[in-house]
């Protein structure tokens, strides 16, 4: 622990590892990992809420216990200990929403089970955790579920405000009189495949903005 | 029989893994740049499916299930394991992967050659752990039914990426926005396909 005496828990370097996630080196939009889950919870916030959570979750301690024992495990079955080490935390989540939100539990069915092979934990683990100490790899599991969070917040709200009409199961449109003018919601948003499109159009939006992530021909 | 081939045709299209639940979107981002790269791991995704759903199938009925263990014993006929499910499939399917990667290197070397780099990962394709995960979910009954709807996935799931790599072949020699480029335009094909395939969603098998 002496390293931590030199360096403080929040340094700007702890920080930027939390930052960097979010907009810069988004999981989803620039590292195109984690999208699987990504798409099919977001039709409401609620759910995309308790999944960006969860991941979050999941991420920051499998990161932590990872780093925590990154020079005892053999490199050889590294993926299997790393394998491990995930589904313990995600069985630990699904059972705890089971017992504390089992409506959410039912809406996501598969999806949390699914925590296991999405590609950020085994990304994370492999590409920072195995190789950094174990506080900053806590924060780095932080930003990048945070980061994943952020995107399906923001698909989220989008497809429930215009496909529902609601947003966190409050009734926006309707208190707003809107429905009088002749506005009705747009069915298609709930479908599975906008999902895809909205993604598309928030990559579309980052890289204009960010005109140094654009792909090469 | 009939009911078999309405489940195979229902989890090609209907269900189809990429179009209607977004599963094995990482590898499917990632590989469908040409065809045949991506026929490759098409026919590996089938092949691990075939050999998983059933193995799988197995163990939630004779171990993982409320009740599975009775065939221990009077004693063991309560014991309910089913929270260890998520551990005890992904072990399963590692296991089974590298097994096949073992199998075929050793007795198809040309085989090996063409699916070897894309066989580790499949162990980490959320649609092979998605699809037993929703075999447990839908209660399949029987062994058959599994398997079935195991290679319907896989079909559906080749049939996916192989169609939109020879889209994406084309779509080199297109004009796109610079920002869109690549991973963007990528989306919203996949989302245009997906609704194309919505199309299916009326057929009442």
């Amino acid at each position: 622990m002496s390293d931590h005496v030199k360096e403080p828990m929040f340094s700007a370097k702890n920080l930027k590892l939390f930052t960097t996630p979010l907009g810069r080196d988004n999981p989803i939009t620039v590292q195109v990992l984690g999208i699987c889950s990504a798409l099919a919870v977001t039709v409401k916030l609620k759910p995309a809420l308790v999944m960006a959570l969860s991941v979050t979750i999941v991420t920051a301690v499998s990161n932590l216990v990872i780093a925590a024992m990154r020079k005892y495990i053999p490199d050889r079955i590294r993926i299997i200990v790393q394998l491990v080490v995930i589904a313990t935390m995600v069985i630990l989540v699904d059972q705890f929403l089971k017992a504390y939100a089992f409506d959410v539990s039912k809406q996501l069915s598969v999806f949390v089970g699914l925590i296991i092979t999405n590609c950020i934990l085994m990304g994370r683990l492999e590409a920072f955790a195995m190789a950094n100490k174990p506080w900053p790899s806590f924060i780095d599991g932080l930003g990048n579920g945070a980061g994943y969070g952020i995107i399906l917040v923001i698909v989220a709200f989008i497809r429930e405000l215009l496909g529902s009409g609601t947003v966190y199961g409050y009734p926006v449109m309707q208190k707003l009189g809107i429905y009088s003018t002749g506005y009705e919601n747009n069915g298609m948003l709930i479908l599975p495949p906008m999902a895809l499109i909205i993604v598309g159009c928030i990559i579309w939006y980052q890289r204009s903005k960010n005109p140094d992530l654009i792909e090469k021909k | 029989m009939e009911n078999l081939l309405n489940l195979f045709i229902k989890s090609i299209f209907i269900d189809n893994m990429v179009f209607a639940f977004f599963l094995g979107m990482c590898s499917f981002l990632a590989v469908s740049k040409n065809v045949k790269t991506s026929v490759g791991l098409g026919i590996a995704v089938i092949f691990v499916l075939l050999i998983t759903i059933p193995v799988n199938f197995l163990v939630e009925h004779y171990v993982l299930r409320k009740g599975a263990l009775a065939w221990l014993g009077e004693g063991f006929a309560d014991i309910d394991l089913s929270f260890l499910s998520f551990m005890v499939f992904i072990a399963v399917i590692a296991a089974i992967v590298q097994l096949v990667e073992m199998i075929i290197e050793k007795y198809s070397p040309s085989l090996y050659n063409s699916l070897g780099i894309f066989l580790p990962l499949i162990a980490v394709n959320c649609a092979i752990l998605g699809a037993a995960l929703f075999m447990q979910e839908r209660e399949y009954q029987t062994l058959a039914e599994s398997t079935v709807f195991g290679v319907g996935s896989g079909v559906g799931w080749m049939f996916a990426i192989v169609s939109i790599a020879a889209i994406r072949e084309k779509l080199k020699y297109s004009n796109i926005p610079a920002p869109l480029r690549g991973l963007g335009i990528t989306f919203i094909l996949t989302g245009l396909m997906a609704i194309a395939f919505m199309g299916f969603m009326g057929i009442k098998l």
